[in-house]
């Protein structure tokens, strides 16, 4: 009872939000235009939390996430800055999207490496990776963006009707659910995080399982610094900073433990869309972007103090 | 059973008519129990009986629904903790309470440190003289300024007494002593709480251990179901007696009777070294039998475990199981040739018990399902449901997490993933650790079982009686090295005893 009452918590605090926001602003909020907006801007929160859920679960914590992001970024835009003339070609564009992929790929699995083979805390090495990326996407073009004017349809094409950046963050959203329901991989995380000397001793191949969960979590923050990317037409080496804050906060508030071994994707959505939610409402009714910072912060500690009165009510 | 009342004289502590419920659950109905100056008053009863419960009202932790407390003739009632410590009451818990990375004087006086001259300052010289001072009044061996951490069981649990003592207390609660404890630490226990009965003071008892209780009590309650079944003093009673009033049936059931029936060598091992902690060890178990293996705790036997089960690297020596040499340099390598390893510390090393049982019975199991890519929960639980009741355990549902369910359930939800993943050779590490008389019995049986379905075990215990009753054979080894390999017909508790603790 106590756990539904916990699950649901989060979802309800979002309707709840959801019927202020029409009932005082249902012209500007309740548009289909204003709806979508809200979402494509979730989406590229939603594709690193969902991953970031995962390492969350798994008993660690990613904080490289935002400079992965700009770091990923630079990389992507960077081919397509090299083709000549002024249009970017569609192989450049793919090319370039691959990279950046890859690039964020690869520093996920430098992170699973540095936490599994040196046996470091994940909060140390992600820390120090934190500060690596970000100086490299800094370094690559001297603290200057790349500007791709013409690489826009991930970050504000349409697909039938819906953002492109919004089927993709549901499809990678989906993938991620189905993984950590149905797949060992997901279950292992979830025992890895429960209790790692348990999971070692049931077989289970610790250190391989937490470098491919670090590394499925970079990938996808190499997708969302994609549509970053695209959506501002440009790689920016400040893009992301403080990302890792709003990540970690809506995965808590979704009902993730930062302990490990629970959590869901489901959870994760719905925290995420609270705090888009929140902004977007503060800002249709003229709160200051200074004044949203307060309101949110206190809806964190709100969130986890509910937690934790529901949990040692169950206890 | 003919057991004569306690005397009413001289009583420090009575607890008159405690009932307590939780809920729609009545943890205790109607207890008494008086304790006598300077004796040893042991609590007796099954997991979920009501000693702990009592115990937690003793020492202020809960509050009684009806009941009185009377220290000395005085009407006491403890809101917290701290007014049972007040009142001279200190509680030793299961799971001891101390600051490992303070030191040892640091946590006998954590709390209550002597000031110094400067405000906000610690008289660390006057504290470290009043720990050795007090060590030395009872002869206890501590070193006041070793961190905790550092320190064996056995030492830790004595940081615990004199705690108790430099608060002055007069009663002591032991919520079981010895469970962590090899068997020389546990009788250095015994030997501190005879010198603190000596000393006037009062010691309540919780142990499962039925010998020891007949070894130091003075007086023995019984509890079953919250209720006081038995209260007399020890004279009256024995084993049986005390088997009987805490389970209601005979000793002789206690260890099932079954033919020895050895089959083909299942599994041998032959020379094995680790780097540090085992040497040379050599010995075989067969299809169908029960293999002991005795020691002192630090004697090598779980580490032969672990460097069976790849948990440990092995420097050298080999591993046949049906003939066949076999490499092990991982659990997942142990697991697919068919050996399981039950550990001594389920809570560590065995469960999540924050995730489903069901999830902690499959947990190894996935590839031998066919889940190794897609997991199909609906018949995962139905599977795991039916493991589970081959083997009768207790659950609310198969989603319940691990940790809701009782120590003897625990332990049978890893029995049932190493059924499910159709090990021919068990290793169990302590099964019993911890758990009630009646899972115990249970946990038996179920070795009998497996070996009757031609399995292999290998059962570490640092129970003689638990060796005696169950296995066919057994190992002693000492100081990392195998010493005794005996038929158990052929030889006696003394004998390997004596043999395992002796230089």
């Amino acid at each position: 009872m106590n756990k539904w009452v916990r699950q649901l918590l989060p979802f309800v605090s979002l309707v709840l939000i959801a019927l202020v926001l029409s009932v005082l602003e249902p012209e500007k909020f309740l548009t289909w235009s204003n709806l979508l907006n809200v979402l494509r801007r979730s989406s590229v929160n939603l594709i690193v939390a969902v991953g970031m859920t995962a390492i969350i679960i798994s008993g660690g914590i990613d904080l490289s996430v935002g400079s992965v992001l700009a770091f990923a970024g630079m990389v992507g835009a960077w081919p397509m800055l090299r083709t000549g003339g002024s249009a970017t070609t569609i192989q450049a564009a793919i090319a370039g999207t691959s990279a950046g992929i890859a690039a964020g790929a690869i520093c996920g699995l430098a992170n699973g490496l540095l936490i599994t083979k040196l046996k470091l805390p994940p909060f140390i090495v992600t820390l120090g990776t934190m500060s690596a990326f970000r100086g490299i996407s800094y370094v690559m073009n001297e603290g200057q963006p790349y500007n791709v004017p013409d690489y826009t349809w991930l970050g504000s094409g349409d697909a039938l009707g819906i953002p492109v950046s919004v089927l993709i963050s549901a499809a990678l959203v989906a993938f991620s659910a189905l993984l950590l329901r149905y797949t060992p991989l997901g279950r292992y995380a979830y025992a890895i995080g429960s209790n790692r000397q348990a999971a070692f001793h049931a077989g289970i191949n610790v250190d391989r399982n937490l470098i491919a969960i670090y590394t499925i979590g970079g990938l996808l923050v190499g997708v969302a610094a994609m549509i970053a990317t695209s959506r501002t037409v440009s790689a920016q080496p400040t893009a992301g900073i403080t990302l890792e804050l709003d990540i970690i906060a809506a995965v808590v508030i979704g009902g993730a433990s930062l302990s490990g071994g629970s959590g869901t994707i489901l959870g994760t959505i719905i925290g995420t869309l609270l705090i888009s939610f929140l902004r977007n409402g503060c800002t249709l009714l003229g709160i200051s972007t200074n004044v949203q910072l307060i309101v949110i912060g206190a809806i964190i500690i709100a969130a986890v103090a509910v937690d934790q009165i529901a949990r040692a009510r169950a206890d | 059973m003919a057991a004569s009342p306690l005397p009413a004289s001289d009583f420090v502590l009575q607890m008159r008519g405690i009932s307590k419920r939780f809920g729609p659950v009545r943890a205790l109905s109607d207890v008494s129990i008086g304790v006598r100056r300077a004796t040893v008053h042991a609590l007796c009863g099954e997991n979920g009986a009501g000693k702990s419960t009592l115990v937690k009202i003793l020492a202020g932790i809960y509050p009684p629904d009806e009941g009185t407390i009377e220290l000395g003739n005085q009407r006491c009632l403890f809101a917290a903790p701290a007014d049972a410590h007040g009142a001279g009451i200190s509680m030793i818990h299961q799971e001891l309470d101390l600051a490992e990375d303070l030191t040892v004087a640091e946590n006998i006086f954590l709390g209550a440190e002597p000031r110094g001259t400067l405000p906000f300052t610690i008289d660390r010289r006057a504290m470290t003289a009043q720990t050795e001072r007090l060590a030395a009044q009872y002869g206890f061996p501590v070193c006041a300024g070793a961190p905790v951490r550092s320190l064996p069981a056995g030492d830790c649990q004595i940081v615990e007494i004199l705690k108790a003592l430099r608060r002055g207390a007069s009663l002591i609660v032991m919520d079981e002593p010895t469970s962590s404890l090899s068997e020389a630490e546990a009788v250095r226990l015994f030997e501190i709480v005879r010198q603190l009965r000596s000393r006037g003071l009062s010691v309540v008892y919780i142990s499962h251990r039925l010998d020891e209780v007949l070894d130091l009590a003075d007086d023995i309650t019984i509890l079953r179901d919250g209720k006081v079944v038995c209260s007399a003093p020890r004279s009256g009673l024995d084993v049986r007696a005390l088997v009987h009033h805490m389970v209601g049936r005979e000793l002789s059931d206690y260890f099932p009777q079954r033919a020895w029936v050895p089959g083909e060598v299942c599994f041998a091992v032959r020379g094995l070294s680790t780097a540090k902690e085992i040497h040379d060890v050599s010995f075989e178990v067969r299809r169908g039998e029960i293999v002991g293996m005795a020691g002192l705790v630090g004697a090598g036997r779980t580490d032969v475990a672990r460097a069976l089960f790849g948990v440990i690297p092995a420097i050298s020596g080999e591993i046949l199981l049906e003939g066949r040499r076999i490499e092990i340099k991982s659990p997942s390598d142990a697991i697919k040739l068919g050996v399981a390893y039950l550990t001594e510390d389920r809570k560590r090393t065995g469960l999540c018990l924050d995730l489903p049982c069901y999830w902690n019975i499959t947990l190894p199991n996935l590839a031998v399902l066919g889940m190794d890519h897609f997991i199909r929960p609906g018949r995962e639980a139905a599977v795991a449901a039916e493991t589970a009741s081959r083997i009768n355990v207790k659950w609310g549902s198969p989603r319940a997490p691990a940790g809701s369910l009782s120590g003897g359930n625990q332990q049978k939800l890893l029995v049932a993933r190493w059924l499910l993943a159709a090990s021919r050779f068990l290793i169990f590490d302590e099964p019993t650790r911890g758990i009630d008389v009646g899972a115990k019995r249970e946990i038996y049986s179920l070795l009998q079982n497996l070996s009757a379905e031609g399995r292999a075990i290998l059962l570490i215990s640092s129970e003689l009686p638990e060796l005696f009753g169950v296995a066919d054979r057994i190992l002693v080894m000492r100081g990392g090295r195998l010493i005794g390999d005996f038929v158990t017909q052929e030889t006696t508790p003394d004998e390997i005893m004596h043999l395992a603790a002796v230089e």
